[in-house]
Protein backbone atom coordinates (compact mmCIF):
# COMPACT_ATOMS: atom_id res chain seq x y z
CA UNK A 1 0.00 0.00 0.00
CA UNK A 2 1.60 3.13 -1.13
CA UNK A 3 2.49 6.10 1.26
CA UNK A 4 1.60 9.83 0.84
CA UNK A 5 2.21 12.79 3.06
CA UNK A 6 -0.79 15.70 1.74
CA UNK A 7 -0.37 16.65 -2.65
CA UNK A 8 2.92 13.96 -2.21
CA UNK A 9 2.23 10.80 -3.83
CA UNK A 10 4.84 8.50 -3.50
CA UNK A 11 5.60 5.52 -5.70
CA UNK A 12 5.44 2.02 -4.46
CA UNK A 13 5.69 -1.37 -5.41
CA UNK A 14 2.12 -3.22 -5.14
CA UNK A 15 1.95 -5.95 -6.48
CA UNK A 16 -1.40 -6.65 -8.18
CA UNK A 17 -4.89 -7.01 -7.14
CA UNK A 18 -5.24 -5.66 -3.60
CA UNK A 19 -2.03 -3.88 -3.68
CA UNK A 20 -3.44 -0.55 -2.82
CA UNK A 21 -5.93 -1.77 0.78
CA UNK A 22 -4.30 -1.73 3.94
CA UNK A 23 -2.72 -5.56 4.84
CA UNK A 24 -5.87 -7.98 4.76
CA UNK A 25 -6.77 -9.09 8.59
CA UNK A 26 -6.94 -12.81 8.95
CA UNK A 27 -11.17 -12.06 9.00
CA UNK A 28 -10.53 -10.65 5.70
CA UNK A 29 -8.55 -13.42 3.92
CA UNK A 30 -11.01 -15.92 5.08
CA UNK A 31 -14.08 -13.76 3.53
CA UNK A 32 -11.54 -14.27 0.33
CA UNK A 33 -10.97 -17.79 0.46
CA UNK A 34 -14.91 -18.11 1.02
CA UNK A 35 -15.47 -16.54 -2.25
CA UNK A 36 -13.36 -18.41 -3.95
CA UNK A 37 -14.41 -21.89 -2.90
CA UNK A 38 -18.40 -20.24 -3.83
CA UNK A 39 -17.12 -19.17 -7.23
CA UNK A 40 -16.47 -23.31 -7.73
CA UNK A 41 -12.14 -22.06 -7.88
CA UNK A 42 -9.47 -24.14 -7.40
CA UNK A 43 -7.10 -23.35 -4.51
CA UNK A 44 -3.38 -22.56 -5.00
CA UNK A 45 -0.63 -21.13 -3.26
CA UNK A 46 2.89 -19.80 -4.37
CA UNK A 47 5.66 -18.15 -3.10
CA UNK A 48 8.87 -16.06 -4.66
CA UNK A 49 11.27 -13.62 -3.33
CA UNK A 50 10.73 -10.35 -3.85
CA UNK A 51 13.28 -9.53 -6.27
CA UNK A 52 11.84 -12.57 -8.96
CA UNK A 53 8.21 -11.22 -7.85
CA UNK A 54 8.02 -9.71 -11.47
CA UNK A 55 8.31 -12.51 -13.37
CA UNK A 56 5.49 -14.45 -14.24
CA UNK A 57 6.40 -17.83 -12.69
CA UNK A 58 6.40 -18.31 -8.73
CA UNK A 59 7.57 -21.25 -7.05
CA UNK A 60 4.38 -23.59 -6.57
CA UNK A 61 3.79 -24.82 -2.94
CA UNK A 62 2.79 -27.91 -3.11
CA UNK A 63 0.00 -28.56 -5.86
CA UNK A 64 -3.20 -26.46 -6.47
CA UNK A 65 -6.14 -28.03 -3.83
CA UNK A 66 -8.32 -29.49 -6.23
CA UNK A 67 -11.68 -30.51 -4.73
CA UNK A 68 -10.88 -28.31 -1.25
CA UNK A 69 -14.12 -26.97 0.50
CA UNK A 70 -12.31 -26.34 3.88
CA UNK A 71 -11.08 -23.18 4.60
CA UNK A 72 -9.14 -23.55 7.29
CA UNK A 73 -7.37 -26.37 5.09
CA UNK A 74 -6.30 -23.56 3.02
CA UNK A 75 -5.31 -21.14 5.73
CA UNK A 76 -2.74 -23.93 7.27
CA UNK A 77 -0.81 -24.21 3.95
CA UNK A 78 -0.91 -20.60 3.75
CA UNK A 79 0.81 -20.66 7.32
CA UNK A 80 2.92 -23.35 6.43
CA UNK A 81 4.54 -21.79 3.33
CA UNK A 82 5.44 -18.89 5.42
CA UNK A 83 6.96 -20.62 7.64
CA UNK A 84 8.90 -22.05 5.37
CA UNK A 85 9.56 -18.76 3.00
CA UNK A 86 9.39 -16.46 5.57
CA UNK A 87 11.28 -13.83 3.58
CA UNK A 88 9.04 -14.55 0.65
CA UNK A 89 6.11 -13.39 -0.80
CA UNK A 90 3.53 -15.79 -1.02
CA UNK A 91 0.22 -15.22 -3.03
CA UNK A 92 -2.87 -16.96 -3.26
CA UNK A 93 -4.85 -18.10 -6.34
CA UNK A 94 -8.21 -19.28 -7.87
CA UNK A 95 -7.72 -21.39 -10.97
CA UNK A 96 -10.60 -21.01 -12.78
CA UNK A 97 -10.71 -24.29 -15.44
CA UNK A 98 -13.89 -22.92 -17.49
CA UNK A 99 -12.41 -19.69 -18.39
CA UNK A 100 -8.34 -21.32 -18.08
CA UNK A 101 -7.35 -18.43 -16.22
CA UNK A 102 -7.42 -17.25 -12.42
CA UNK A 103 -10.41 -15.81 -10.81
CA UNK A 104 -8.76 -14.76 -7.78
CA UNK A 105 -4.56 -13.96 -7.31
CA UNK A 106 -3.76 -11.72 -4.68
CA UNK A 107 -0.47 -11.50 -2.02
CA UNK A 108 -1.34 -12.70 1.35
CA UNK A 109 1.87 -12.13 3.06
CA UNK A 110 4.76 -10.04 2.15
CA UNK A 111 8.12 -11.10 2.30
CA UNK A 112 10.44 -9.81 4.94
CA UNK A 113 13.01 -8.62 2.05
CA UNK B 1 -34.33 -28.91 -63.00
CA UNK B 2 -34.70 -26.42 -66.18
CA UNK B 3 -38.28 -26.00 -65.94
CA UNK B 4 -38.59 -22.69 -65.89
CA UNK B 5 -39.43 -20.06 -68.75
CA UNK B 6 -37.71 -16.58 -69.14
CA UNK B 7 -40.40 -14.00 -68.31
CA UNK B 8 -39.88 -10.53 -68.50
CA UNK B 9 -40.91 -7.85 -66.69
CA UNK B 10 -41.59 -6.42 -62.72
CA UNK B 11 -42.87 -8.86 -59.94
CA UNK B 12 -43.93 -8.45 -56.57
CA UNK B 13 -41.23 -9.33 -54.18
CA UNK B 14 -43.17 -11.12 -52.08
CA UNK B 15 -43.77 -13.14 -54.68
CA UNK B 16 -40.31 -15.18 -54.35
CA UNK B 17 -38.81 -13.30 -51.20
CA UNK B 18 -41.87 -13.58 -48.26
CA UNK B 19 -41.22 -17.48 -47.49
CA UNK B 20 -43.22 -18.52 -44.23
CA UNK B 21 -42.95 -21.95 -43.87
CA UNK B 22 -39.00 -21.47 -44.16
CA UNK B 23 -37.02 -23.24 -41.95
CA UNK B 24 -33.75 -21.91 -41.21
CA UNK B 25 -30.64 -23.75 -41.73
CA UNK B 26 -27.88 -23.97 -38.78
CA UNK B 27 -25.51 -22.58 -41.36
CA UNK B 28 -27.90 -19.43 -42.39
CA UNK B 29 -27.05 -16.07 -41.36
CA UNK B 30 -29.98 -14.42 -39.72
CA UNK B 31 -30.85 -10.86 -39.41
CA UNK B 32 -33.54 -8.92 -37.63
CA UNK B 33 -34.51 -5.62 -39.30
CA UNK B 34 -36.92 -2.90 -37.93
CA UNK B 35 -38.43 -1.95 -40.82
CA UNK B 36 -41.03 1.02 -41.30
CA UNK B 37 -42.54 1.02 -44.75
CA UNK B 38 -44.16 3.87 -46.59
CA UNK B 39 -47.99 4.18 -45.63
CA UNK B 40 -49.78 1.75 -47.73
CA UNK B 41 -47.14 -0.89 -48.57
CA UNK B 42 -47.97 -4.00 -47.02
CA UNK B 43 -45.59 -5.61 -44.25
CA UNK B 44 -44.94 -8.74 -46.52
CA UNK B 45 -43.98 -6.84 -49.66
CA UNK B 46 -41.61 -4.59 -47.52
CA UNK B 47 -39.80 -7.18 -45.76
CA UNK B 48 -39.64 -9.06 -48.77
CA UNK B 49 -37.61 -6.49 -50.35
CA UNK B 50 -35.11 -5.94 -47.83
CA UNK B 51 -34.23 -9.67 -48.23
CA UNK B 52 -34.41 -9.40 -51.97
CA UNK B 53 -32.39 -5.93 -52.02
CA UNK B 54 -29.42 -7.34 -49.01
CA UNK B 55 -29.22 -10.54 -51.23
CA UNK B 56 -29.80 -11.75 -54.72
CA UNK B 57 -32.62 -9.32 -55.90
CA UNK B 58 -32.68 -6.49 -58.31
CA UNK B 59 -36.15 -4.22 -58.99
CA UNK B 60 -36.80 -6.38 -62.64
CA UNK B 61 -36.28 -9.80 -63.79
CA UNK B 62 -32.97 -10.88 -65.60
CA UNK B 63 -32.89 -13.81 -68.09
CA UNK B 64 -29.32 -14.52 -66.43
CA UNK B 65 -30.82 -15.50 -63.09
CA UNK B 66 -32.13 -18.78 -65.31
CA UNK B 67 -28.22 -19.86 -65.87
CA UNK B 68 -28.34 -19.82 -61.57
CA UNK B 69 -30.30 -21.47 -59.13
CA UNK B 70 -31.92 -18.75 -57.59
CA UNK B 71 -33.69 -20.90 -54.66
CA UNK B 72 -29.95 -22.16 -53.16
CA UNK B 73 -28.82 -18.26 -53.08
CA UNK B 74 -31.41 -16.07 -52.61
CA UNK B 75 -32.14 -14.17 -48.83
CA UNK B 76 -35.64 -15.23 -47.55
CA UNK B 77 -38.21 -13.19 -45.56
CA UNK B 78 -39.53 -16.25 -42.61
CA UNK B 79 -41.06 -14.09 -39.78
CA UNK B 80 -42.62 -10.71 -39.27
CA UNK B 81 -43.42 -9.53 -36.05
CA UNK B 82 -44.87 -6.63 -34.30
CA UNK B 83 -42.65 -4.04 -32.55
CA UNK B 84 -43.99 -3.71 -29.02
CA UNK B 85 -45.68 -0.13 -28.44
CA UNK B 86 -44.85 0.88 -32.07
CA UNK B 87 -47.47 0.51 -34.30
CA UNK B 88 -45.76 1.63 -37.86
CA UNK B 89 -42.74 0.10 -37.62
CA UNK B 90 -42.63 -4.12 -37.49
CA UNK B 91 -39.22 -6.85 -37.19
CA UNK B 92 -38.68 -8.70 -40.34
CA UNK B 93 -37.09 -11.86 -39.75
CA UNK B 94 -34.21 -12.57 -42.71
CA UNK B 95 -32.03 -16.00 -43.63
CA UNK B 96 -29.20 -15.92 -45.89
CA UNK B 97 -27.50 -18.98 -47.04
CA UNK B 98 -23.88 -18.95 -45.84
CA UNK B 99 -22.34 -19.29 -49.05
CA UNK B 100 -23.82 -15.56 -49.65
CA UNK B 101 -20.31 -14.52 -48.16
CA UNK B 102 -16.73 -14.11 -48.30
CA UNK B 103 -15.26 -16.50 -45.46
CA UNK B 104 -14.04 -14.48 -42.59
CA UNK B 105 -14.75 -11.14 -44.25
CA UNK B 106 -17.32 -9.14 -42.05
CA UNK B 107 -17.19 -6.51 -44.71
CA UNK B 108 -18.55 -8.19 -47.39
CA UNK B 109 -21.55 -9.16 -44.80
CA UNK B 110 -22.00 -5.97 -44.24
CA UNK B 111 -21.69 -4.65 -47.40
CA UNK B 112 -24.38 -7.09 -48.55
CA UNK B 113 -26.98 -6.53 -45.56
CA UNK B 114 -26.56 -2.93 -45.17
CA UNK B 115 -25.85 -1.83 -48.48
CA UNK B 116 -28.24 -0.25 -50.94
CA UNK B 117 -31.28 -1.80 -48.89
CA UNK B 118 -31.28 1.16 -46.51
CA UNK B 119 -31.33 3.65 -49.68
CA UNK B 120 -34.82 2.06 -51.12
CA UNK B 121 -37.73 4.29 -51.52
CA UNK B 122 -40.14 1.88 -50.33
CA UNK B 123 -38.52 2.20 -46.78
CA UNK B 124 -39.11 5.14 -44.81
CA UNK B 125 -36.81 3.79 -41.86
CA UNK B 126 -34.76 0.99 -41.44
CA UNK B 127 -32.92 -0.36 -38.85
CA UNK B 128 -30.39 -3.50 -38.36
CA UNK B 129 -31.37 -4.67 -35.29
CA UNK B 130 -29.28 -8.19 -34.75
CA UNK B 131 -27.15 -10.35 -36.98
CA UNK B 132 -26.83 -14.41 -35.50
CA UNK B 133 -24.01 -15.43 -37.57
CA UNK B 134 -23.58 -19.14 -37.94
CA UNK B 135 -20.70 -21.21 -36.21
CA UNK B 136 -19.42 -22.05 -39.46
CA UNK B 137 -19.06 -18.41 -40.62
CA UNK B 138 -17.30 -17.74 -36.98
CA UNK B 139 -14.79 -20.21 -37.67
CA UNK B 140 -13.01 -18.42 -40.76
CA UNK B 141 -12.95 -15.28 -38.48
CA UNK B 142 -9.62 -14.10 -36.80
CA UNK B 143 -10.91 -12.53 -34.07
CA UNK B 144 -9.45 -11.10 -31.23
CA UNK B 145 -5.87 -11.35 -31.55
CA UNK B 146 -5.18 -12.28 -27.71
CA UNK B 147 -8.64 -12.22 -26.26
CA UNK B 148 -9.44 -11.73 -22.27
CA UNK B 149 -7.60 -15.13 -21.21
CA UNK B 150 -4.12 -14.39 -22.92
CA UNK B 151 -4.40 -10.73 -22.02
CA UNK B 152 -4.64 -11.45 -18.09
CA UNK B 153 -1.39 -13.87 -18.26
CA UNK B 154 0.50 -11.47 -20.14
CA UNK B 155 -0.28 -8.30 -17.82
CA UNK B 156 -0.81 -10.27 -14.84
CA UNK B 157 -4.31 -9.06 -13.95
CA UNK B 158 -6.55 -11.09 -11.48
CA UNK B 159 -9.50 -11.37 -10.02
CA UNK B 160 -10.59 -7.55 -10.88
CA UNK B 161 -11.53 -5.36 -13.69
CA UNK B 162 -8.59 -3.42 -15.32
CA UNK B 163 -7.66 0.28 -14.50
CA UNK B 164 -6.99 2.99 -16.87
CA UNK B 165 -7.51 6.10 -18.40
CA UNK B 166 -7.34 8.57 -21.41
CA UNK B 167 -5.03 11.35 -21.27
CA UNK B 168 -5.86 14.94 -21.03
CA UNK B 169 -6.15 17.79 -22.47
CA UNK B 170 -7.08 15.43 -25.29
CA UNK B 171 -5.45 17.68 -27.49
CA UNK B 172 -2.58 20.34 -28.21
CA UNK B 173 0.05 18.50 -25.08
CA UNK B 174 4.00 18.24 -26.50
CA UNK B 175 5.18 14.93 -26.69
CA UNK B 176 7.64 14.92 -23.52
CA UNK B 177 4.60 16.48 -21.51
CA UNK B 178 1.92 13.80 -22.75
CA UNK B 179 4.57 11.38 -21.61
CA UNK B 180 4.71 12.79 -17.77
CA UNK B 181 1.14 12.86 -17.98
CA UNK B 182 1.16 9.11 -19.03
CA UNK B 183 4.11 8.20 -16.02
CA UNK B 184 2.17 10.27 -13.68
CA UNK B 185 -0.96 8.06 -14.02
CA UNK B 186 1.09 4.97 -14.19
CA UNK B 187 3.28 5.06 -11.56
CA UNK B 188 -0.05 5.99 -9.17
CA UNK B 189 -1.81 2.74 -9.99
CA UNK B 190 -3.48 2.53 -13.31
CA UNK B 191 -2.72 -0.30 -15.10
CA UNK B 192 -3.22 1.27 -18.27
CA UNK B 193 -3.40 4.89 -19.98
CA UNK B 194 -4.79 5.66 -23.68
CA UNK B 195 -4.56 7.94 -26.56
CA UNK B 196 -7.37 9.90 -27.10
CA UNK B 197 -9.11 8.86 -30.76
CA UNK B 198 -8.41 12.31 -31.74
CA UNK B 199 -4.45 12.05 -31.09
CA UNK B 200 -2.92 10.69 -34.55
CA UNK B 201 -0.27 12.81 -35.59
CA UNK B 202 -0.97 16.33 -35.41
CA UNK B 203 1.91 19.03 -35.44
CA UNK B 204 2.01 19.74 -32.04
CA UNK B 205 2.75 16.01 -31.01
CA UNK B 206 3.82 13.93 -34.36
CA UNK B 207 3.42 9.95 -33.39
CA UNK B 208 7.48 8.77 -33.16
CA UNK B 209 7.72 11.73 -30.44
CA UNK B 210 4.81 10.93 -28.63
CA UNK B 211 5.61 7.00 -28.98
CA UNK B 212 9.01 7.40 -27.78
CA UNK B 213 8.40 9.63 -24.46
CA UNK B 214 5.19 7.64 -23.74
CA UNK B 215 7.80 3.97 -24.47
CA UNK B 216 10.06 5.62 -21.45
CA UNK B 217 6.90 6.39 -18.95
CA UNK B 218 5.92 2.71 -19.32
CA UNK B 219 9.30 1.16 -18.60
CA UNK B 220 10.14 3.37 -15.48
CA UNK B 221 6.63 3.13 -14.33
CA UNK B 222 7.04 -0.53 -14.27
CA UNK B 223 10.26 -0.44 -13.18
CA UNK B 224 9.21 1.16 -9.88
CA UNK B 225 5.87 -0.61 -9.50
CA UNK B 226 6.71 -3.84 -9.74
CA UNK B 227 3.02 -4.11 -12.16
CA UNK B 228 2.64 -4.49 -16.03
CA UNK B 229 2.02 -0.84 -17.73
CA UNK B 230 0.33 0.08 -21.19
CA UNK B 231 -0.49 2.41 -23.20
CA UNK B 232 -2.67 2.30 -26.33
CA UNK B 233 -0.69 3.85 -28.81
CA UNK B 234 -3.58 5.01 -31.41
CA UNK B 235 -2.02 3.88 -34.76
CA UNK B 236 -5.17 5.24 -36.71
CA UNK B 237 -4.07 6.82 -39.61
CA UNK B 238 -4.95 7.55 -43.15
CA UNK B 239 -3.57 4.53 -45.15
CA UNK B 240 -2.86 1.20 -44.35
CA UNK B 241 0.84 1.13 -45.05
CA UNK B 242 1.04 4.64 -42.24
CA UNK B 243 -0.90 2.44 -39.84
CA UNK B 244 1.43 -0.70 -39.74
CA UNK B 245 4.48 1.72 -39.66
CA UNK B 246 3.38 3.06 -36.20
CA UNK B 247 2.46 -0.46 -35.06
CA UNK B 248 5.89 -1.89 -35.75
CA UNK B 249 7.28 1.27 -33.94
CA UNK B 250 4.91 0.62 -30.93
CA UNK B 251 6.07 -2.52 -30.81
CA UNK B 252 9.59 -1.55 -30.61
CA UNK B 253 9.18 1.24 -27.76
CA UNK B 254 7.91 -2.02 -25.55
CA UNK B 255 4.09 -0.88 -25.49
CA UNK B 256 2.36 -3.97 -25.17
CA UNK B 257 -0.53 -2.92 -26.53
CA UNK B 258 -1.65 -0.67 -29.92
CA UNK B 259 -4.81 1.33 -30.57
CA UNK B 260 -7.55 1.85 -33.39
CA UNK B 261 -10.76 2.93 -34.74
CA UNK B 262 -12.76 0.42 -36.16
CA UNK B 263 -15.28 2.28 -37.70
CA UNK B 264 -13.55 5.72 -38.71
CA UNK B 265 -10.28 3.35 -39.70
CA UNK B 266 -12.95 0.90 -41.46
CA UNK B 267 -13.49 -2.65 -40.83
CA UNK B 268 -10.52 -3.90 -43.43
CA UNK B 269 -8.10 -1.78 -41.81
CA UNK B 270 -9.21 -3.13 -38.36
CA UNK B 271 -8.95 -7.01 -39.52
CA UNK B 272 -5.47 -6.59 -41.06
CA UNK B 273 -4.24 -4.65 -37.74
CA UNK B 274 -5.19 -7.52 -35.37
CA UNK B 275 -3.59 -10.01 -37.88
CA UNK B 276 -0.70 -8.01 -37.48
CA UNK B 277 -0.88 -7.83 -33.34
CA UNK B 278 -2.01 -11.66 -33.59
CA UNK B 279 1.73 -12.25 -35.13
CA UNK B 280 3.31 -9.52 -33.29
CA UNK B 281 1.91 -10.25 -29.70
CA UNK B 282 0.33 -7.19 -29.66
CA UNK B 283 -2.76 -6.38 -27.58
CA UNK B 284 -5.46 -4.04 -29.69
CA UNK B 285 -7.97 -1.63 -27.89
CA UNK B 286 -10.68 -0.57 -30.20
CA UNK B 287 -12.36 2.47 -30.22
CA UNK B 288 -15.86 3.33 -31.57
CA UNK B 289 -15.74 7.08 -32.57
CA UNK B 290 -18.84 7.83 -35.29
CA UNK B 291 -21.26 4.83 -33.85
CA UNK B 292 -23.51 7.19 -32.38
CA UNK B 293 -24.27 8.64 -35.84
CA UNK B 294 -25.20 4.81 -36.92
CA UNK B 295 -26.31 3.60 -33.97
CA UNK B 296 -28.22 5.79 -32.15
CA UNK B 297 -31.51 6.44 -33.93
CA UNK B 298 -33.96 4.05 -32.44
CA UNK B 299 -35.27 3.60 -36.39
CA UNK B 300 -32.89 3.86 -38.64
CA UNK B 301 -29.20 2.38 -39.02
CA UNK B 302 -27.39 -0.16 -36.94
CA UNK B 303 -27.82 -1.42 -33.52
CA UNK B 304 -24.72 -1.14 -31.80
CA UNK B 305 -24.69 -5.04 -30.89
CA UNK B 306 -24.24 -5.67 -34.27
CA UNK B 307 -21.26 -3.65 -34.58
CA UNK B 308 -20.01 -5.15 -31.68
CA UNK B 309 -20.16 -8.60 -33.03
CA UNK B 310 -18.74 -7.32 -36.01
CA UNK B 311 -15.85 -6.36 -33.51
CA UNK B 312 -15.14 -9.27 -32.32
CA UNK B 313 -15.03 -11.51 -35.68
CA UNK B 314 -12.60 -8.94 -37.15
CA UNK B 315 -10.44 -8.59 -34.13
CA UNK B 316 -9.82 -6.42 -30.96
CA UNK B 317 -9.13 -7.34 -27.35
CA UNK B 318 -11.04 -3.93 -25.99
CA UNK B 319 -13.90 -2.21 -27.48
CA UNK B 320 -15.94 0.80 -25.98
CA UNK B 321 -19.47 0.07 -24.90
CA UNK B 322 -20.42 2.85 -22.78
CA UNK B 323 -20.94 3.34 -19.05
CA UNK B 324 -24.67 3.25 -18.64
CA UNK B 325 -23.91 5.64 -15.72
CA UNK B 326 -21.49 8.35 -17.24
CA UNK B 327 -21.90 10.95 -19.50
CA UNK B 328 -22.51 9.13 -22.82
CA UNK B 329 -26.10 7.34 -23.78
CA UNK B 330 -26.46 3.82 -22.85
CA UNK B 331 -29.57 2.05 -21.55
CA UNK B 332 -28.72 -0.73 -18.77
CA UNK B 333 -30.06 -3.86 -20.15
CA UNK B 334 -29.51 -3.35 -24.04
CA UNK B 335 -25.52 -2.41 -22.70
CA UNK B 336 -25.31 -5.77 -20.61
CA UNK B 337 -26.85 -7.32 -23.84
CA UNK B 338 -24.19 -6.65 -26.09
CA UNK B 339 -21.90 -6.59 -23.57
CA UNK B 340 -22.56 -10.72 -23.40
CA UNK B 341 -22.07 -10.94 -26.99
CA UNK B 342 -17.92 -9.47 -26.60
CA UNK B 343 -17.30 -12.07 -23.63
CA UNK B 344 -19.24 -15.10 -23.73
CA UNK B 345 -18.83 -17.80 -25.77
CA UNK B 346 -22.81 -18.66 -25.99
CA UNK B 347 -26.06 -15.78 -25.70
CA UNK B 348 -28.92 -16.93 -25.26
CA UNK B 349 -32.35 -15.08 -27.41
CA UNK B 350 -33.31 -12.34 -24.92
CA UNK B 351 -36.14 -9.63 -25.59
CA UNK B 352 -35.47 -7.79 -22.32
CA UNK B 353 -32.15 -7.23 -23.57
CA UNK B 354 -32.41 -6.79 -27.18
CA UNK B 355 -30.92 -10.09 -28.06
CA UNK B 356 -33.36 -11.16 -30.64
CA UNK B 357 -31.29 -14.92 -31.61
CA UNK B 358 -29.00 -17.96 -30.08
CA UNK B 359 -25.40 -16.55 -30.44
CA UNK B 360 -23.07 -19.26 -30.29
CA UNK B 361 -19.34 -18.19 -30.38
CA UNK B 362 -17.71 -21.28 -30.04
CA UNK B 363 -13.77 -20.74 -29.25
CA UNK B 364 -13.71 -17.30 -30.49
CA UNK B 365 -11.44 -15.48 -27.58
CA UNK B 366 -13.57 -12.66 -25.58
CA UNK B 367 -13.02 -8.99 -25.78
CA UNK B 368 -12.82 -6.73 -22.47
CA UNK B 369 -15.90 -4.14 -22.35
CA UNK B 370 -14.17 -0.39 -21.70
CA UNK B 371 -16.22 1.46 -19.86
CA UNK B 372 -15.42 5.15 -20.49
CA UNK B 373 -16.48 8.77 -20.48
CA UNK B 374 -17.75 10.83 -17.31
CA UNK B 375 -16.81 8.41 -14.85
CA UNK B 376 -15.36 9.11 -11.27
CA UNK B 377 -14.95 7.45 -7.93
CA UNK B 378 -18.36 7.57 -7.37
CA UNK B 379 -19.67 5.74 -9.45
CA UNK B 380 -17.17 2.32 -9.19
CA UNK B 381 -19.02 0.40 -6.90
CA UNK B 382 -21.98 0.40 -9.50
CA UNK B 383 -19.23 0.27 -12.31
CA UNK B 384 -17.91 -2.86 -10.73
CA UNK B 385 -21.74 -4.53 -10.53
CA UNK B 386 -22.47 -3.71 -14.03
CA UNK B 387 -19.46 -4.65 -16.20
CA UNK B 388 -17.63 -7.24 -13.79
CA UNK B 389 -14.36 -8.57 -13.63
CA UNK B 390 -13.18 -8.60 -17.57
CA UNK B 391 -14.07 -5.03 -17.91
CA UNK B 392 -11.48 -2.11 -18.51
CA UNK B 393 -12.82 1.13 -16.36
CA UNK B 394 -11.64 4.91 -17.54
CA UNK B 395 -11.19 7.41 -15.49
CA UNK B 396 -9.91 10.32 -17.73
CA UNK B 397 -10.90 13.46 -15.70
CA UNK B 398 -11.64 11.07 -13.26
CA UNK B 399 -7.54 10.71 -12.79
CA UNK B 400 -6.37 13.61 -13.82
CA UNK B 401 -8.73 15.79 -12.13
CA UNK B 402 -7.84 14.56 -9.41
CA UNK B 403 -6.69 18.40 -6.95
CA UNK B 404 -3.45 16.95 -6.45
CA UNK B 405 -2.70 15.23 -9.78
CA UNK B 406 -2.62 11.89 -11.77
CA UNK B 407 -0.71 9.71 -9.55
CA UNK B 408 -2.53 10.35 -6.60
CA UNK B 409 -5.64 10.35 -8.63
CA UNK B 410 -4.76 7.13 -10.53
CA UNK B 411 -4.23 5.63 -6.60
CA UNK B 412 -7.77 6.95 -5.40
CA UNK B 413 -9.31 4.61 -8.54
CA UNK B 414 -7.37 1.95 -7.24
CA UNK B 415 -8.12 1.93 -3.54
CA UNK B 416 -11.83 2.44 -4.61
CA UNK B 417 -11.85 -0.41 -7.36
CA UNK B 418 -10.03 -2.69 -5.03
CA UNK B 419 -12.53 -1.82 -2.04
CA UNK B 420 -15.31 -2.48 -4.37
CA UNK B 421 -13.84 -6.11 -5.40
CA UNK B 422 -12.97 -6.82 -1.82
CA UNK B 423 -16.51 -5.96 -0.28
CA UNK B 424 -18.30 -7.77 -3.15
CA UNK B 425 -16.84 -11.05 -2.36
CA UNK B 426 -17.43 -10.50 0.74
CA UNK B 427 -20.87 -10.68 -0.24
CA UNK B 428 -21.60 -6.84 0.46
CA UNK B 429 -24.34 -5.52 -2.12
CA UNK B 430 -21.75 -2.65 -3.57
CA UNK B 431 -24.06 -0.53 -5.28
CA UNK B 432 -26.43 -0.23 -2.86
CA UNK B 433 -23.88 0.20 -0.20
CA UNK B 434 -21.35 2.39 -2.18
CA UNK B 435 -21.30 5.30 0.50
CA UNK B 436 -20.47 2.97 3.29
CA UNK B 437 -17.71 0.93 1.27
CA UNK B 438 -15.67 3.84 -0.23
CA UNK B 439 -15.90 5.76 3.28
CA UNK B 440 -14.32 3.32 5.05
CA UNK B 441 -11.80 2.49 2.35
CA UNK B 442 -11.24 6.64 2.50
CA UNK B 443 -9.75 6.45 6.20
CA UNK B 444 -6.91 4.59 5.02
CA UNK B 445 -6.35 6.78 1.58
CA UNK B 446 -6.65 10.99 1.81
CA UNK B 447 -6.20 10.50 -2.14
CA UNK B 448 -9.87 8.58 -2.21
CA UNK B 449 -11.18 11.03 0.63
CA UNK B 450 -10.77 14.20 -1.41
CA UNK B 451 -11.47 12.31 -4.79
CA UNK B 452 -15.01 12.32 -3.17
CA UNK B 453 -15.02 15.51 -2.11
CA UNK B 454 -13.85 17.04 -5.33
CA UNK B 455 -16.80 14.44 -7.19
CA UNK B 456 -19.82 14.27 -5.08
CA UNK B 457 -22.15 16.59 -6.76
CA UNK B 458 -21.68 15.27 -10.37
CA UNK B 459 -24.41 13.29 -12.00
CA UNK B 460 -25.38 12.75 -15.72
CA UNK B 461 -29.67 12.11 -15.35
CA UNK B 462 -30.67 12.66 -18.88
CA UNK B 463 -33.35 9.94 -20.38
CA UNK B 464 -31.93 7.69 -23.10
CA UNK B 465 -32.93 8.31 -26.24
CA UNK B 466 -32.70 5.34 -27.92
CA UNK B 467 -34.60 2.68 -25.58
CA UNK B 468 -35.47 -0.99 -25.87
CA UNK B 469 -38.54 -1.80 -27.56
CA UNK B 470 -40.26 -3.13 -24.56
CA UNK B 471 -44.25 -2.91 -22.98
Amino acid sequence: MPTSTQGDYQTANTLETFGFLPKLTQDEVYDQIAYLIAQGLTPAIEHEHPSGANQHYWTMWKLPMFGAKDMNAVIEELEACRRSYPDHHVRLIGYDNYSQSQGVCFVVYEGRA
Amino acid sequence: MANKTYDAGVKEYRDMYWTPDYVPLDTDLLACFKCTGQPGVPKEEVAAAVAAESSTGTWSTVWSELLTDMEYYKGRCYRIEDVPGDSESFYAFIAYPIDLFEEGSVVNVLTSLVGNVFGFKALRHLRLEDIRFPIAYIKTCGGPPAGIQLERDRLNKYGRPMLGATIKPKLGLSAKNYGRAVYECLRGGLDMTKDDENVNSQPFMRWRDRFEFVGEAIQKAEAETGEKKGHYLNVTAATPEEMYKRAEFAKEVGSPILMHDFITGGFTANTGLANWCRENGMLLHIHRAMHAVIDRHPKHGIHFRVLAKCLRLSGGDHLHTGTVVGKLEGDRQSTLGFVDQLRESFVPEDRSRGVFFDQDWGSMPGVFAVASGGIHIWHMPALVTIFGDDSMLQFGGGTQGHPWGNAAGAAANRVALEASVKARNEGREIEKEARDILTEAAKTSPELAIAMETWKEIKFEFDTVDKLDVN
